[in-house]
């Protein structure tokens, strides 16, 4: 390796690195002579598909030699990876289930590419925290792109029966030809059932909590009533509250503050006894009343606990709201969506209100996440 | 601000026959029996004992965070929860109990904003307080960004906002390293002799005790109780040297025979 070792700029991929993109050389060699798709020509013989192997293959060779500057050959690799993906995306779609050695070969060596950039990307030393705060938020978000294309090449090129598994392809053009429906849905199930059960269960099992946290017989009568009525099964309730509270939302959004009360009711009680004697004691010494030892010390004390609660609610809710639909609701909502098209074999309707459920409670716990982080920046497990 | 020592001083505590029974699953624990303790105007009080004799115990008696069980205890002449609501004195805590969500001014504040003193005052007084134990500079941090013995200053100028004449400290130097120990034992001697306060010192170092005090009462466990009250016949302004002079290892002799006295050996 001493002519190797001349050109080495000290930059080139390492460790791992280096593995990574000899293999995907390799795989882009053996790529060549192989038939891509069935009745079709070898890779190296078809117009759509010769670029991928010789961009891929070329990016990791200067790689792995440590060719050129960094930071340019690693936007390098990402730019051949996307041109490759493109073409395998094109190629397949034209060739559904009929995906051959060949073609594997150069989803394999796509992958190890991705796989390959992250790496790099991981090990770029980012002056300022922005860039840094933008290094971490591209390297989930290209998993996320990277799973969704794996998906489709996978699923287009062994033909799998779209009721079992649909290609995202197909889920993003169901999504964008629903719109309205999956924003009526959205409206009915998140925006009223969810965000007002959430903040009645919440609110409500917070001014309990202080409640319970003065008057001891409440805590000795009301937090076994509220372990109680946290293990009701949700599919024996939701039923309940259709026939207390009728079709519409209010009884979706019962049935949210049901599965809310009990966590946040829980965490705040913990929350507010866990301030230490030391700390009781020196309000003490200033002759500090109970609510300005509430305000002052207790609460922000609880908040860490609080806030707990408030993120475990954001996810519980929206499931409880979803499955509430599922025994009586007027002819809108997400949970109400699911079981109907499920029952039509719509599966890519289904998996499009998947996606809203998943976009909106990561959303909606991102955003409680943030408040955390702002109300307790003090906590240790906040400050790093 | 001198005062005359000894003639007209008024007792700031005056502890008679005071015993302290707690009841526990063991049966009662006599953590403190038969104290008779007098406290003048501007001494420095050290409690000195091994752990179990009561001596934090006796001063969470005195600032009424426990009560008695038995006999009588004033402090500024009334009882000590009145003392207490008065806000008579500061209590200084082994750690320094810094709220972490304050800013160091915000947790010197604290107590003033209790008191309901007005915004200008506290701010005043948060500077004032700050500047007297060397914090200047540090009001915009956090707790967590201060060293030990920094955050132990913080936490005496939080309790000398309260402006009390009183100050009452259970081994607030206890976790700290040796050096800053002495440091801030020195500090801590100015102060006393800038505010003309009453100092009442826990702790179970016997030079500490030594160099800090004015009167020292060595105390016993198992009941807890006072064995030996030491007047001190050292200056008021003493420096870090005066631990070397044969004055000064005499008393400390004399408070180590003591321990020696009460300390069993036996567990």
């Amino acid at each position: 390796m001493s002519g190797a070792s001349l050109t080495f700029t000290g930059q080139g991929a390492v460790g791992v690195g280096r593995y990574l993109a000899w293999t995907i050389v390799a795989l882009a060699l053996f790529s060549l002579p192989q038939t891509a798709f069935t009745n079709g020509p070898s890779v190296i013989g078809s117009a759509d598909l010769m670029l991928a192997p010789i961009l891929l293959g070329g990016a990791a060779i200067m790689l792995a030699l440590g060719v050129g500057p960094r930071r340019l050959v690693d936007l390098a690799l990402l730019a051949v990876s996307v041109v490759a993906a493109i073409q395998l995306l094109r190629a397949v779609g034209a060739n559904y289930d009929k995906a051959e050695g060949g073609f594997w070969t150069l989803v394999a060596a796509l992958w190890l590419a991705s796989w390959l950039f992250v790496e790099r990307l991981s090990g770029w030393d980012a002056k300022s925290p922005t860039a840094k705060r933008a290094i971490g938020l591209l390297i989930p978000a290209l998993f996320g792109v990277w799973v969704l294309v794996l998906w489709q090449l996978f699923v287009v090129g062994f033909g799998v029966s779209p009721v079992l598994l649909p290609p995202p392809s197909a889920i993003g053009a169901r999504f964008a030809s629903s719109l309205p429906t999956l924003w009526a849905d959205f409206r009915q199930t998140f925006l009223k059932a969810v965000l007002i059960g959430y903040a009645i269960g919440c609110g409500s099992a917070f001014i309990v909590a202080i409640l319970v946290d003065k008057v001891d017989f409440l805590r000795r009568g009301l937090l076994p009533i509220g372990n109680l009525v946290s293990a009701l099964p949700i599919v024996g309730v939701a039923p309940i509250m259709v026939m207390w509270f009728g079709f519409d939302w209010p009884s979706k959004a019962a049935v949210v503050i049901i599965m809310t009360f009990f966590p946040m009711l829980v965490n705040t009680v913990t929350g507010l006894a866990s301030a230490d004697r030391m700390q009781r004691d020196l309000m003490t010494t200033y002759a500090a009343d109970y609510w300005q030892t509430l305000l002052k010390l207790r609460l922000p004390m609880a908040l860490p606990f609080i806030f707990n609660a408030l993120k475990i609610n954001s996810t519980l809710a929206l499931i409880g709201a979803i499955v509430a639909e599922f025994f009586g609701t007027p002819i809108v909502g997400m949970g109400f969506r699911i079981s109907t098209e499920v029952g039509r074999m719509n599966v890519d309707m289904v998996w499009a209100e998947i996606a809203v459920a998943a976009l909106a409670g990561s959303v909606f716990y991102g955003l409680v996440t943030l408040l955390e982080r702002v109300f307790t920046f003090w906590h240790p497990s906040v400050r790093g | 601000m001198a005062r005359e020592d000894g003639a007209n001083a008024r007792s700031v505590i005056d502890i008679r026959d005071l015993s302290l029974t707690f009841e526990t699953n063991d049966g009662p624990v006599h953590a403190l029996s038969n104290i008779d303790l007098k406290v003048e105007e501007g001494d420095f009080v050290s409690f000195i004992g091994p752990s179990g004799c009561g001596k934090t115990t006796l001063l969470r008696v005195i600032a009424d965070l426990e009560k008695p069980t038995g006999g009588h205890i004033s402090v500024n002449g009334v009882s000590p929860e009145d003392a207490r609501l008065a806000r008579a004195y500061g209590y200084v805590f082994q750690s320094a109990a810094l709220y972490p969500w304050r800013t160091i001014a915000n947790n010197v504040a604290l107590p003033l904003e209790i008191m309901g003193l007005s915004k200008a005052e506290r701010a005043e007084r948060v500077k004032r307080n700050l500047d007297l134990v060397n914090l200047s500079g540090f009001e915009r941090k956090y707790p967590w960004q201060l060293s030990g013995g920094m955050q132990q200053r913080a936490s005496i100028a939080r309790a000398l906002a309260v402006e009390p004449d009183l100050l009452l400290m259970d081994e607030p130097f206890g976790a700290l390293d040796e050096i800053v120990r002495d440091h801030l034992n020195e500090q801590l001697l100015q102060l006393w002799a800038k505010t003309n306060k009453t100092v009442i010192f826990v702790t179970h170092s016997i030079p500490e005790a030594v160099f800090l005090s004015t009167k020292i009462v060595v105390l016993f466990p198992r009941p807890g109780r006072i064995y030996d009250v030491i007047e001190s016949d050292l200056p008021r302004e003493r420096t870090l040297d005066i631990r070397e002079t044969p004055e000064f290892l005499k008393i400390a002799h004399r408070v180590r025979d003591g321990l020696r006295a009460g300390h069993s050996y036996d567990d």
